[in-house]
């Protein structure tokens, strides 16, 4: 009766470089219920965008896509470019990372709300203006009446985002992808684009994906939360899974390289060392390992799947791809790196 | 529907801005329709004003601007209300400029003065007409090959390669002489020398293309369900109308300079019409004897190439989007 609103199902994206394939994402499964936010955390080059493009239907025409994405029970895999225009604005909305260029220079704000209307409903100009002012006012656009006739650079970067909102709320999709909405701006008006996000939500009632390599966005705003690792998602959980019990030790190292308000300040960060591998598919084993405090010798052989963690009575389901993640889950959140070895303060490795 | 409520609203936002929106903001239950929205925040603003303001401010496209406004019109006039017509011909054989006969006659008793405006005329109907055709085809042309890319971006800037290797003025030639002896030539010269010029535009707007494609609003508009036709046409075009119409004049200037070539080799426009191209051929063996059948028509046409390089020259700066010099 109720089918998620977005489900991937065994997502594979391949591109065919000159260096051999690059997998983007392997086997990407997660859904979206409709009204609730789903997180996607992870590093850059861990395949978060990739998947909410091959949503959307704009990866590039070189990409191989396997596997399966409905919306709303509908397969959009293989929909030609026509069929995808029902889906695309009313159906999916996207926000993109940057608003200083997601936005067309040469038209007016309101031309540009005022467009992405009228290309899914039969309204006049003057009431699709009308619209855009009312969806200005929405996201929180002081003096929606006078800005609407402005341009693009008239507005700051934090105002450009919410006129970006405005745009992807203006036909009422029932799914938003937000690809990291906030990267691309001050950490002062994040705040104020995070608010106009929830208020986008509330009135059009859809469901987003948010993908981030923040998590204090995630903390915020999601639901539930997919952490991705060099293409596969490696922990999927509510946001007290991933933030009080993560499984995995990538989450973990995660949370221990943010500051913490609540620490004492005296605290050192533990960052992961190394980074992420440039070509996931072609190693044996768990991707992560190379860099895992936690690693063994099945790590180097077997790559783990995601299974169920085990957590406290009625909560949803927590799955991890780790070897040890009822181990991993039991540690401090955070703490189960080193502290960085390269300080000097920091004492003898251990 | 915004109701009263947003425009309280909008009211007390726009006190604290006093110093941004000199003039009041609208009344309550006033009319809220964006478009007929008090002048300031919109017209005021439009991209085209800015172009137009910049434009305006360099006082060398303005010359340009007023000059080819004043030769146009005035050739138009004389056209109509000028004593003699151009085809007239009269007694008065190889007389010097005289009040009667401004630029004098030739050697036929023709009045200089008529012949040299009709000549502008014809030249600036073929430049034009050229410069539509060309920026027309040389925009969709450029517009589907950046676009698209991949083989059909191959096939038609090949095309292009081809044209552009081609001696140009070999083929206007030979494709002159087949249209020379057609009544109303000026038309045929138009399309050939049209379908000579097309292909600078063409690259210069793939090259746009190429860019624009790759642009976050391009992909943002697709997301929105926006189909490649309204991309090209809605979303991309306006952003490349810069290098389109300064280079829609320089074509303006070329063709007139082609079409000058052609009738001076005797191939483009044919008696009894005119064009300044053909006075000066004309004209040339007497320069030294009866200099005004030489000296009017090539005056003519130097200000006439002048006056729109000027106009070209102008248009560039103001869509410079690097001068900021004139921008406030």
């Amino acid at each position: 009766m109720t089918s998620p609103s977005l489900e991937f199902e065994d997502l594979e994206v391949d591109f065919p470089t000159k260096d051999g394939i690059v997998r983007a994402v392997r086997g990407v499964s997660c859904s979206l219920e409709s009204g609730q936010v789903l997180g996607i955390v992870g590093e850059s080059g861990s395949g978060k965008s990739v998947t909410a493009l091959a949503a959307m239907g704009l990866l590039p025409r070189n990409a191989i896509v396997r596997g399966s994405v409905r919306f709303k029970g509908r397969e959009l895999l293989g929909l030609k470019e026509k069929e995808y225009s029902d889906v695309r604005g009313t159906g999916i909305g996207m926000i993109f990372q940057d608003p200083m260029t997601s936005l067309n220079p040469v038209y007016s704000i309101g031309w540009q709300i005022a467009e992405a209307v009228r290309a899914h409903q039969s309204v006049s100009k003057e009431e699709a203006l009308l619209e855009a002012v009312r969806l200005l006012k929405t996201v929180g656009i002081p003096n929606p009446e006078d800005r609407v006739t402005d341009y693009p650079h008239e507005f700051s970067g934090g105002m450009r985002q919410r006129v970006v909102i405005a745009i992807a709320m203006a036909n009422n999709p029932d799914v938003i992808l937000a690809d990291e909405p906030t990267t691309a701006l001050d950490v002062t008006v994040q705040a104020q684009v995070l608010a106009s996000l929830k208020l986008a939500l509330t009135e059009t009632h859809a469901a987003l994906l948010l993908i981030t390599h923040d998590l204090g966005v995630i903390a915020g705003l999601a639901d539930r939360v997919l952490v991705m690792y060099a293409g596969r998602s490696v922990e999927m959980g509510s946001v007290d899974d991933i933030f009080y019990r993560p499984a995995m030790p990538y989450t973990h190292g995660l949370l221990g390289s943010l500051p913490r308000l609540d620490s004492d300040g005296s605290e050192r960060l533990r960052p992961i060392p190394g980074s992420p591998p440039a070509n996931a598919g072609e190693h044996q084993g768990c991707p992560f390992a190379p860099r895992c405090p936690r690693r063994a010798a099945i790590c180097e052989e077997q790559e783990p799947e995601l299974t169920l963690v085990p957590g406290p009575e009625g909560a949803e389901p927590h799955r991890a791809a780790c070897h040890f993640a009822e181990e991993v889950s039991q540690a401090e959140p955070g703490k189960l790196f080193a502290i960085s070895s390269g300080d000097p303060e920091a004492g003898p490795v251990r | 529907m915004p109701d009263d409520t947003s425009l309280s609203e909008a009211e007390t936002t726009g006190s604290q801005e006093v110093g941004q929106h000199s003039l009041p903001m609208p009344p309550p239950g006033g009319h809220l329709s964006p478009l007929d929205e008090h002048g300031m925040t919109g017209d005021a603003k439009s991209q085209a004003r800015i172009v137009l303001g910049r434009f305006f401010h360099q006082r060398l496209a303005v010359i340009g601007v007023c000059t080819f406004a004043t030769l146009g019109v005035s050739a138009l006039l004389v056209g109509i209300f000028w004593t003699y017509s151009y085809t007239d011909i009269t007694n008065n054989l190889n007389t010097p400029p005289s009040w009667s006969d401004p630029f004098g006659t030739n050697s036929i008793g023709s009045d200089m003065f008529s012949l040299v405006m009709h000549g502008t005329i014809k030249d600036i109907q073929i430049a034009l007409l050229v410069a539509a055709m060309a920026t027309l085809v040389g925009s969709t042309i450029g517009a589907v090959a950046g676009f698209y890319r991949g083989w059909v971006d191959s096939l038609l800037m090949r095309l292009v390669d081809l044209i552009l290797v081609v001696p140009i003025l070999a083929v206007l030639i030979v494709l002159a002489h087949i249209v020379a002896k057609q009544a109303n030539n000026w038309f045929f010269l138009a399309i050939i020398i049209g379908a000579l010029s097309w292909t600078y535009v063409a690259r210069l707007v793939r090259a746009d293309f190429l860019s624009l494609r790759e642009r976050d609003f391009v992909e943002a508009s697709r997301a929105l369900g926006a189909s490649n036709t309204r991309l090209i046409v809605r979303h991309m075009l306006p952003n490349a109308i810069g290098p389109i119409l300064v280079n829609a004049t320089i074509t303006v200037a070329q063709s007139i300079v082609l079409e000058s070539t052609l009738s001076f080799l005797g191939l483009g426009i044919q008696a009894p019409d005119v064009s300044l191209g053909l006075l000066v051929s004309q004209g040339q063996d007497s320069a030294t004897t009866e200099w005004w059948l030489f000296v009017f028509p090539v005056v003519f046409l130097v200000i006439l190439i002048l006056s729109i390089f000027l106009m070209g020259d102008g248009l560039r700066e103001a869509f410079d989007p690097k001068k900021v010099k004139t921008r406030a």
